[in-house]
């Protein structure tokens, strides 16, 4: 059997890199699986690649990165149906450290209160208080706590690092799982 | 070239192409079904990327009480008509008026309610 000619390789390279390309693609509105392509009103509906092209791209979810997309000031989602309320930022880190083997995992309230209120989450998702909610991935994946969003419309849970981002070893005295904490800049 | 190299570079066509073809709704659309079909109009699409440019999580799933989980508001045009739910936008002023059927009911028939899309996961199990 001969080896793959240069020639194949190369094809093979463009093959490959308009896959990707072609992956990181928004879906036509017609062709998405969802919508009913002889719907002649998909024509005024805005496709996705219009409005999530120019903002800041992410690996995951759909190739947005919402948080960042907001603080860079590409887009400007109302706090409430005027458009007048000033959103309430929290700036408070929360450190679960019951996540052995994998590295623990910090909570931070900024980028989440700058989408949401407080009411949101507390206290029917999660309790406020220090080790009141039993969260394990098994719950998380179901659709509990942060899996009610991560996994539906935020940044997807196969991005294990971006919550289990912190070393035991960085944190010299282990605070009790929930606890506040402040983050070393 | 022989046979098989071109056997070969088919094969690499395949697999580096079909799957950046398929089709795949984009993360956290939602689709409604729970009465539209038999109803006698196409499904829903939701698409949480178009609104969230727009609109904060907290207004539509706090402030106007939509419940994080497709299918379990008990949505009804007659409600969304009287300023529930979508129709607290969707009424002519803020938003398109219901009115527009189809920009709405804009589904395939035989969509199941639920949450779609979605690169590497397709969303929480139950909601």
């Amino acid at each position: 059997m001969k080896p793959l000619s240069a020639t194949g390789i190369t094809i093979g390279t463009v093959f490959i890199t308009v896959s990707s390309l072609s992956a990181d693609k928004w879906q036509l509105l017609k062709e998405d699986g969802l919508h009913d392509p002889s719907n002649p009103s998909l024509e005024i509906l805005q496709e996705p690649t219009e409005a999530l092209g120019a903002l800041q791209p992410d690996s995951a979810g759909n190739k947005v990165n919402w948080v960042t997309a907001l603080q860079a000031g590409e887009i400007h989602p109302r706090g409430n149906l005027d458009g007048d309320k000033v959103s309430e930022i929290l700036e408070l880190d929360i450190v679960m450290t019951a996540t052995t083997p994998l590295r623990h995992v910090i909570f931070p309230h900024k980028p989440h209160t700058e989408w949401m209120t407080c009411s949101t989450c507390h206290e029917e998702l999660f309790v406020s208080k220090i080790g009141a909610n039993p969260i394990n991935m098994g719950r998380i994946l179901a659709g509990e706590y942060c899996g009610r969003c991560h996994g539906a419309v935020s940044f997807p849970l196969t991005e294990c690092d971006r919550c289990h981002s912190v070393k035991p070893e960085n944190i010299t005295t282990a605070p009790p799982s929930g606890a506040a904490i402040e983050r070393e800049q | 070239m022989n046979a098989i190299s071109r056997f070969k570079r088919l094969l690499l066509l395949a697999v580096v192409v079909i799957p950046g073809t398929l089709s795949r709704a984009e993360y956290a659309d939602v689709v409604i079904n729970n009465r539209s079909e038999q109803e006698g109009v196409s499904p829903v699409i939701y698409p949480h990327w178009f609104h969230r440019i727009r609109y904060q999580c907290s207004v539509c799933h706090v402030d106007l009480g939509i419940q994080m989980k497709a299918g379990g508001n008990g949505m009804t045009m007659e409600r969304i008509i009287n300023g529930e739910f979508c129709g607290a936008c969707h009424n002519g002023t803020i938003a398109w008026s219901v009115e527009n059927c189809d920009l709405c009911h804009s589904g395939l028939r035989g969509l199941e309610t639920g949450i779609r899309g979605g690169h590497k996961t397709g969303g929480p199990g139950i909601y």
